[in-house]
Formats: structure tokens, sequence, C-alpha cells
């Protein structure tokens, strides 16, 4: 049998033809997806409604946006002028007025330089902390950062943060020394001792020798003309930085067999979790001032620092649990049958795990903790949302309302924005299951 | 491990807040400058401007006081307080004294234990509506939504006024004045209500002023003092003479230009030689300097001249004296005399 003799068999192939216009590309992505059923068609139909409406009313706002203006009439004169009596248009103009005051509240203006080069120090500061593959000297320079940055932002002489330092210097040297010529124990408690006497007695005496002989001072800023971006800032940094450690020892501390330790954590963490942050807030604002003696001048910035530390250390602690938590008890046993000790055990196997599981959770506390910072505008510190209410206070911006917030949202947009991405890359770089 | 410190001193502080503490004035001069609590922010009585400068009508009012004591009208700290905090930031000695809108009202005088220091604006609480609502008196509200500051006496008023005429509202509560504009720009509600002077000067930066109107009824007496702490006389007396020579400075003719020269040496007019100074001990019975007066008008000139600066006819906010003019002129300021 051969293929001649089949007559209803081609013998030569078809050239091969373009799908039909139905099947192929954006038309049948948009029948597929968009009008693949009534119900489906009318969705789509409604949702394109709705976004035409936000879109029509918003673009021509932003598109008309007015800069250059020194107050809400003038800005009404320029619409009126040039688009016409009630045409729709944003008055930018007060953030161009006003954007210094905003990002920097009332630090003095000749010495913006310094928060921006405290934040730009900040973020070398912790580039070898974040990114693994840089060398890891590096670490010494984020370690001694903090007293540059102190130094930076509230002025002074540098001794006196320097000299802070020292205290945890006399820490390491006090438990290197003890600890080789005794027992572990006794070089903890060294640890603790060396650096509690040297801040009680020595750190003034220390800061002025050091002073008198290498001069390097800053104007001095008080904490009062803090405000803005950079009261934002400096609250949601110090917080992350202070409360990360507070909360993985917490968390340790909850999981510890020591009866002391175990019940001081469980009651530290239930009692700060279970009081709404802005309680602790008004606590450390109007209920101190009750307690501290008369004139006392206990930092109203510091306090607001303190508290958002302890609020945010509840919660990571919780978060890094959860961490601990889902490692199999074998990892543990593994940590013992290598005859490691308790710290190294969780320094080089538990931690580094569980603190991998727990990234998600810390990060999204964190950037809690950044946006709650708003919260300080209730005991009557000008953070950005303070001021903008300060702003519209004037007489030359009275009624002016969502070009501010739209400048604060994005703000905040950006900085808890790149915060989630790190975290996301974070997770990716470690992620060692599916290798 | 600093936290361990910090909390540790903040206990030992707390057990040792006991101690008595020193009068106000003392406290005061030993720091060099006048904690002063104000508002987050009023158009006309208190906002940072640009510069990041406090200004307006009860920031004069601090900057008199400061000016009393130290000489130097800058030597203010400004505290801006909410509604909510104001008092407690009184009490607990946060601020020396409050320049801040502040209702004189028996329950805070006697009950809060505070010290009005005489009245420096003499207010009312009035309603503003949209035009296009068509009511033209306060009596046609039943039912109507109402914007109200909460914490504040407006709300109380507002509660009474209703229930006397037997008419029913809802309450909108809002926490500053900039929101109360927006929610009642936005038709949150259909009549926004707090004191006159801050309904004038609100609809002064409206799109349309002629769009809104203000009803003629005025439901209450506001008069607006600035406040100390109960049981230091003294530096009530300041603050209160402070404000009197601001008042009777308007009344003799003095003014921040003419001050400095009328204090040179003594005129032919000794109620202006007593109160600058010039004569007799009036500086020294307050324990302070003999031409404190001088410093105080010098500062933010008389309350006159506040007055006009600030939430005057010639400011956007454009407020009559009406009740706030000097007695001489049919309103109410009327000073004790200095002697």
């Amino acid at each position: 049998m051969t293929k001649a003799n089949l007559s209803y068999v081609r013998t030569e192939m078809l050239a091969p033809q373009d799908p039909p216009l139905g099947q192929t590309g954006i038309i049948k992505w948009v029948r597929e997806n968009l009008f693949s059923s009534w119900l489906n068609a009318i969705l789509t139909l409604l949702s394109l409604w709705l976004v035409w409406t936000v879109l029509s009313h918003l673009y021509p706002w932003f598109a008309n946006s007015i800069w250059n203006a020194g107050s809400l009439s003038e800005c009404r004169e320029i619409r009126n002028a040039t688009l016409g009596e009630g045409a729709s248009a944003a008055c930018f103009a007060v953030i161009s007025d006003r954007w210094e005051q905003l990002l920097f509240g009332f630090y003095p203006k000749d010495g913006y330089w310094r928060p921006v080069l405290a934040l730009a120090l900040f973020f070398a500061s912790i580039l070898p902390v974040l990114f693994t593959h840089l060398p890891r000297k590096l670490l010494i320079g984020s370690i001694a950062s903090p007293v540059f940055l102190f130094w930076l932002l509230w002025g002074g002489s540098i001794w006196s943060p320097a000299s802070v330092m020292f205290g945890f210097v006399a820490g390491v040297v006090a438990y290197r020394v003890v600890a080789a010529a005794s027992s572990n124990l006794l070089g903890v408690l060294a640890a603790i001792a060396a650096p509690l006497i040297y801040w009680l007695f020595l750190t003034g005496l220390v800061a002025d020798a050091l002073n008198s002989v290498v001069p390097i001072e800053l104007p001095q800023v008080q904490s009062k003309e803090f405000g803005g971006f950079t009261l934002s800032v400096i609250i949601g940094i110090a917080g992350i930085a202070f409360s990360l450690p507070l909360g993985i020892l917490l968390a340790l501390g909850r999981q510890s067999n020591l009866f002391f330790i175990n019940k001081v954590s469980v009651a530290f963490i239930e009692i700060i979790r279970g009081v709404p942050l802005i309680v602790w807030l008004f606590t450390a604002s109007l209920l101190l001032n009750y307690f501290l003696p008369p004139g006392t001048n206990f930092d109203l910035m510091l306090r607001v620092i303190i508290m958002v530390t302890l609020f945010s250390a509840a919660y990571i602690a919780e978060v890094v649990r959860g961490g601990l938590a889902a490692l199999p008890k074998g990892q543990y046993e593994a940590a013992d049958a290598l005859g490691l000790d308790y710290w190294k055990s969780m320094r080089l196997i538990i931690l580094p795990q569980a603190l991998k599981i727990s990234i998600p959770g810390i990060v999204n506390t964190f950037i809690g903790l950044f946006k709650d910072t708003t919260l300080v505008v209730f005991i009557g510190l000008l953070d950005p949302i303070g001021l903008s209410n300060a702003i519209r206070a004037s007489t030359d911006w009275q009624g002016v309302y969502w070009e501010i917030f739209v400048f604060i949202g994005l703000m905040f947009f950006i900085f808890c924005f790149s915060m989630g991405r790190y975290s996301l890359y974070l997770e990716k770089k470690l992620q060692r299951e599916h290798r | 491990m600093k936290k361990t410190i910090l909390l540790g001193a903040l206990t030992v502080a707390g057990l040792a807040a006991t101690a008595a503490s020193a009068s106000t004035l003392d406290d005061v001069r030993a720091r060099g400058k006048l904690n002063c609590g104000v508002t987050t922010g009023l158009a006309g009585f208190a906002a940072p401007d640009a510069n990041g400068v406090w200004q307006g009508f009860d920031v004069d009012m601090c900057r008199a006081v400061a000016a009393a004591v130290f000489g130097d009208p800058m030597a203010v700290e400004f505290v801006p307080t909410t509604g909510q905090t104001r008092f407690t930031a009184l009490a607990s000695g946060e601020v020396d004294m409050l320049a801040r809108n502040t209702t004189w009202t028996y329950s805070r005088d006697v009950d809060l234990k505070f010290e009005f220091a005489g009245t420096n604006y003499y207010d009312g609480q009035g309603f503003m509506v949209p035009k296009a609502l068509g009511v033209t008196s306060a009596k046609d509200l039943d039912g109507a939504t109402v914007c109200i500051q909460t914490g504040t006496t407006t709300e109380l008023n507002l509660a009474d006024f209703f229930r006397a005429n037997n008419i029913s509202y809802e309450p909108v509560p809002i926490e500053t004045n900039a929101e109360g504009l927006q929610q009642y720009g936005a038709g949150a509600c259909d009549a926004y209500t707090t004191d006159a002077s801050g309904l004038a000067a609100s609809r002064a930066t409206f799109e349309n002023p002629a769009d809104h109107i203000l009803l003629p009824e005025i439901i209450s007496k506001e008069p607006l003092a600035p406040l100390v702490r109960h049981g230091d006389n003294q530096w009530g007396d300041i603050v209160r003479w402070t404000l009197n020579a601001m008042i009777t400075a308007e009344e003799l003719g003095v003014t921040s230009a003419n001050v400095r020269e009328l204090a040179a040496a003594a005129g032919n007019n000794p109620e202006v030689n007593r109160l600058l100074g010039t004569e007799g001990e009036l500086g020294a019975m307050l324990g302070l300097s003999a031409d404190w007066a001088v410093n105080a008008i010098a500062a933010g000139g008389n309350y006159g001249e506040s007055f006009e600066r600030n939430i005057g006819s010639s400011t956007p906010i454009g407020l009559a004296r009406g009740l706030n003019a000097l007695w001489t002129n049919g309103g109410l300021l009327y000073s004790p005399p200095f002697r």
C-alpha cells in the first residue's frame, strides 16, 4: 500500500496560518479574563467606571497643582487667573513653603545638614549589618556609629556620648579578664557591674577630661526643637534598633527554665502588650510629671523613645517566640549533643533559624512601630501630623487639607515600603529549604 | 543596660518627688525660660510661622510675661497642648502658665484648682451654617448634625442650648478646629459650632465666605483667660498684672513705640509713671525689676496693638473689638488701677 493510492490523504502540508483573531493576543486575554461571562462583563464595566470616576476627579487636581504661592488665598487667585473660577487644582505651594518645617521641625536652620548627615551615616552604618557579603570589619564602624549619630543630632561635645559608649567597652574588657581568671558566671557579673560603676561615677569626669584635651563640639540642640519627620525617624529608628535585641532577650527569657527570669519576662510582655501604646505615651508625658520632682528635666523625647522601645520589644518577643517554637525539638537536642553551652547553642544554632522564620513578623512589627510614632501628636510633640495641624492653623494656610496629608502619606509610604522590600530580599536570600 | 539605669533613676526620682518645690518664679528664673502652654494651632491665637517662631494673640501674652520676668520676650518655651492634655500639663508643672483660649468657668477655677488671671478675650459660642441650608436662627436647627470639639465647654453649652429649646441634634465629635473645618466643608455636618471668634476667622479663609452665615444667637459666655496653678499667688499676680499692664497701657496711650521714651524719665502723668516704674516700688512688690511693665509692653505692644496685629480688622481674621474694647469705648476691658 503506497501513499499515492490513498487519494483522500493530502500529500503536501498546508502553510501554517495565524490563529483566529478571537484566539490570540489581547482580544483573547480580554475575552477570557474580563468578559468570560455576563456577570464578569458587568463587573468589568463597573470597575472601569469606578477607575474612570476616581481618575477623572484626581488627575486634574494633580495636573493643575500650584507650587508657587505664599498662602492659600494666593493659590486660589493664581488658579482663578490661569484655570478659571472653581477649577480643581491642588495647592502644593504649602509643601514648598513649609517642607523644611515638615522635615526638620524647629531644628536650627543652619544645622539642617546634621540630621541629613546623621541619616546618611545611619544607612552607611547598617549596610554591613543588612548585607552580609560586605567585609565584616565594617561592623566596628556600625558599633561606633551611635556615638556620632547622637553627637550630630543633639550636638555638644562628642566625648559625652563617646564616654557613655566606653562603658560597654569596660563591660567587655571586664568579662574577658574575669572570665579568663575565674568562672563564666563571675565574668557575666563583672560585665554588668563594671559599666554600671563606670556610668554612675566616671562618665562625666572622663567626658570633661577628654573634652579639655581635644575639644570637638557642635552647637547644642534641645529635644524640643526636633519635629516633623526628623522626630518620627529618630523615634522610629531608635525604637527599632533598641527593641530588637531587647525583644530577643525577652523571648529567650520567656522560654527559659529559670523561674525568676521566666516570670519576669512573661509579666513584662503581658503587661506592656496588654495596654495600648497611647496609654503608655500619656503615662510617659503626663503621669511621670506628677512623680518626678518639680523642675526635673527628664527629656520628653527620651521618655517617648523608651516607651516605644519597650512596647515594640514586647511584640518582637512574641514574634521571636513564634520562631523559637517553630523549630523542631531535635535542633535543641542537637545543639546540646554538640556540647555547646546555652549562649553558644542559641547564637550558633537556634537563633539563626528562629530569626529567619520570624523575619516577616519582625519587619511587620517595625513598620507598625514606625507608623505608630505619629501617636506622639496626642502628647503635644510636633511630628508631621502635629505640624500639619499647626501649619493649617496659620492664617496663610488655614483650609489646606489633602495636600499636606498626601505629602505625609507619601513620605511614610517610602519608608515602610523600603522596609518591606528589604525583608523580602532577606527572606529570599536566607531561603534554604528548596536548594 | 542603659535603660535599666534610667528606669532605676526614675524610681529614685519618683521617691524624691515629695520634696517641697520652690516658688514658680524661682523655678522659672532658675530655668532661664518660661514654659508656656499654647494650642497646637489656632489661627490668630497661636501657631508657628514658616521659621518656626510662634505667633499669635495668646503667644503675645506668654511673651509679655517672659519679658516681665526676664526682660527678654524670646525666653519662652512654647509647649503645644491639646484640649485633653492642657490641664494635666499645667497641674503637673510641665508648663508654668496656660494661655490657650481656655474658658474661665466655675469648676475649672474651683474644682480643678486653677487660678484664672483675668480675661484676655471675651468670646461667645456661635453657629456657622451654609447659606443653602436656609436656616436663619439656631432654633431652626432641630435634628441637625453639628460638628463640635470634644473636651471643651462648647460641647456642654451645645447640649444645654438644645435641651433648653427642646430640640434635638446629632453631634459629630472632632478633635481640632482644622479638622472641624474640614468636616464642615465636606458636608459631614450641617452646622459648625465653636467660639464666634474662631468661626469668623475660619469663615474668612473659605473659598466663598458669602456662602456661609453666622447665626445671630450667641449661646454662651466664653471669657478666655490665661491661667496658673492654685497655691502660688505671687506667680498668679505676675500673670494677672502683666495682662492688666497691657490693658492699662492701651488706656493710657502707652505703646511699644513710645514706651521706652516714656520710661526714660518720670513724666507728668503719675499713673504712667507708676506703671512704668519711674515712680513708686510696684515692680519690687511683685518680686520683679522696676521696669517689668516696660519690658512687657515693649514685647508685643499694649493690648490693642497685640489685638490688631494678630486678630484685628487689618488681618485676614478681621475681628472687631466688640466686647473687647476698653470700658471707655463701650467694651468690657477694665483694669484695676496701678497704685
